[in-house]
């Protein structure tokens, strides 16, 4: 009896290292495939800020090495000439203006859909669902020759009204989901002091959807910053084009010195990045909010 | 009631009055304008004849094929994405840098990526320089210069970018699928592939359907810009897409007309899969 208890002993002791090892290996396998799938992700975004410190020279003598020595002469370069500067602040005033405008038109209506009965609520809010597949190059051609007759095109404003118009059905899909989670109660309690709606809207659903506002503004701007078909299309005088548009433009012009467009695709990415990096939770909030239920 | 009857059209008024500028008058324009040519100086009705144009024409069946080639890349996108969420939800170390490094590539703009890329798949860029350091020389070619490759490459970018988008929407459904589901499972000696199938897979059935629903959008609607920084439709028209077609009709060659016909087919399109979707996933819960 003992002697066949310890064999089995044995074996079970035996067993649990073979268990572990093989968890081990399982382990040291993910980690494996993580590494490889991080350096491929990784491997273009470290090429473009690399080779934007480099010289001509460098850059055709190694490809992807890190420089001898880092040059900030690219980046004086991608400035030079004004071009490059306008294209800055043409991006950031349409991403500024039109995600302002989009919060506030897509409030005001999720506020009704969310607070309010009216005729036509459900059909308004089960088209602004639709709308969201829309793809926008559809409107491409109507949306010009409209903007002919209104003779916007080439002004901010006709690529802010269309930005405007194509954020809105999921800025208002998701501001409508977060105003229903605010207890009636407390717009009651306003309400029994006489608050107006418009009041109610201001200091009670505003002030309460912080965090719904942040995710909103963060995910509309990086759309707005990196969007490529409106601008080309509206924006097409030399000092409205906004910074996407001006790196394809980039891109042909410096075709021949690499490193000095890679310079412009860096300034270009740096405040995406940086918004990203100050707001990553709510950011992959706002993205993921179609998935969730 | 708290309030008059007007009061909520008030509140609505702003966002609608956009929404019918941008979405509601271009879209019924556009089924006017597709069955109407200019004669001369005038817009004429035309009937279907600009549609007859469009599948008379080459370059459109080009791009509406390279379309459906790009669809070939969902069930790609959808499987890595499942597979790198699972790995990472083993608790690897430094799962969270990881997280982040996969969903990096999410977050720059496509025209950053497309030009990064396309100096990397040049002749003479790091691609070909990567390929000769391990002794694979004799693979180096002008990657989207060749119009066997083109599309393929584009194809490579565009996972290459969304897919962290599906990685990090399936690891934090993982997370919240209840601990004890998986240890019932184990207790019943499933193995680790059981384990995916019998209760990860299904466990995730909402966020898989949600994540290949928008890769098909994509692939269908959302790839002008990647095409267009690239390759631009080349080499020949190798890469073109229905995008592309419309914009270099409406702008380029200036026959609107046959952008609008174009545009009216994509809608269609559109229209086709949301069915198909709808028949294949059940009816959504409707707006409330």
């Amino acid at each position: 009896m003992a002697v066949k208890s310890q064999v089995g002993e044995r074996a079970t002791a035996g067993e649990s290292v073979r268990l572990k090892a093989r968890r081990w290996a399982w382990l040291a396998f993910c980690e494996l495939v993580m590494i490889i799938s991080a350096v491929v992700a990784l491997f273009p975004i470290y090429f473009m800020v690399v080779t934007s410190f480099k010289t001509q020279k460098e850059y055709i003598a190694d490809r992807w090495g890190l420089p001898a020595r880092i040059t900030f002469d690219n980046y004086v370069a991608a400035f030079a000439g004004k071009a490059f500067g306008q294209w800055f602040l043409n991006s950031t005033i349409l991403t500024v203006v039109s995600v302002l405008l989009v919060s506030l038109c897509a409030g005001l209506a999720a506020y009704a859909l969310a607070r309010m009965d009216f005729i036509g609520r459900r059909l308004l809010g089960n088209l602004n669902i639709s709308l969201m597949i829309v793809p926008p190059v559809v409107m491409l051609v109507p949306l010009f020759l409209l903007m002919v007759e209104l003779k916007l095109v080439n002004t901010y404003a006709s690529a802010i009204l269309i930005y405007v118009g194509l954020m809105m059905p999921f800025s208002t899909y998701l501001l409508t989901n977060f105003f229903k989670t605010i207890p009636q109660d407390i717009v009651d309690a306003a309400y029994m002091d006489g608050c107006s709606n418009l009041g109610i809207f201001w200091r009670i659903m505003l002030p309460l959807s912080g965090p719904a506002f942040f995710t909103l503004i963060v995910v509309n701007a990086m759309w707005v910053w990196n969007e490529l078909l409106i601008a080309l299309v509206f924006l097409q005088d030399n000092a409205l084009k906004t910074l996407m548009v001006g790196l394809t433009v980039f891109k042909s012009r410096y075709n021949l010195n690499i490193p000095v467009t890679m310079a412009g695709l860096v300034v270009a990415t740096v405040p995406i990045v940086a918004l990203y990096l100050a707001s990553q939770k709510s950011f992959i909030r706002g993205l993921t909010a179609g998935a969730v239920k | 009631m708290k309030y008059k009857w007007y009061e909520p059209y008030l509140f609505i008024a702003p966002g609608t009055i956009i929404l019918l500028l941008v979405f509601f008058y271009p879209v019924v324009r556009l089924f006017r304008d597709s069955l109407m040519a200019p004669r001369g100086n005038e817009m004429v009705l035309v009937g279907l004849s600009n549609f007859r144009y469009l599948f008379s024409d080459d370059v459109f069946r080009m791009a509406i094929a390279n379309n459906a080639k790009l669809l070939l890349s969902v069930p790609i996108m959808v499987v890595l994405a499942l597979f790198l969420a699972i790995l990472l939800f083993e608790q690897i170390r430094g799962w969270q840098f990881y997280r982040t490094t996969l969903f990096l590539p999410y977050l720059l703009s496509i025209t950053v990526v497309g030009v990064i890329f396309g100096y990397m798949f040049q002749y003479r860029g790091v691609v070909n320089t990567l390929l000769q350091g391990i002794g694979l020389g004799t693979l180096a070619k002008d990657w989207l210069g060749k119009s066997e490759y083109a599309l393929w490459v584009v194809m490579i970018v565009i996972i290459w970018k969304e897919v962290g988008f599906g990685v990090v929407l399936f690891l934090a459904r993982l997370m919240s699928v209840q601990e004890e589901l998986f240890e019932a499972a184990r207790l019943d000696g499933a193995n680790w592939l059981q384990l995916q199938w019998y209760i990860t897979i299904p466990q995730l059935k909402s966020v898989i359907e949600f994540f290949t629903v928008i890769s098909v959008f994509t692939m269908l609607s959302w790839v002008f810009n990647y095409i267009y920084v690239m390759t631009n439709g080349g080499p020949g028209n190798a890469t073109m897409v229905t995008e592309l077609y419309i914009y270099l009709m409406g702008f380029r060659y200036r026959m609107m007309h046959i952008a609008s016909a174009t545009s009216v087919l994509l809608v269609g399109i559109t229209i086709v899969f949301i069915l198909l979707q709808n028949r294949i996933l059940g009816e959504e819960g409707a707006y409330a």
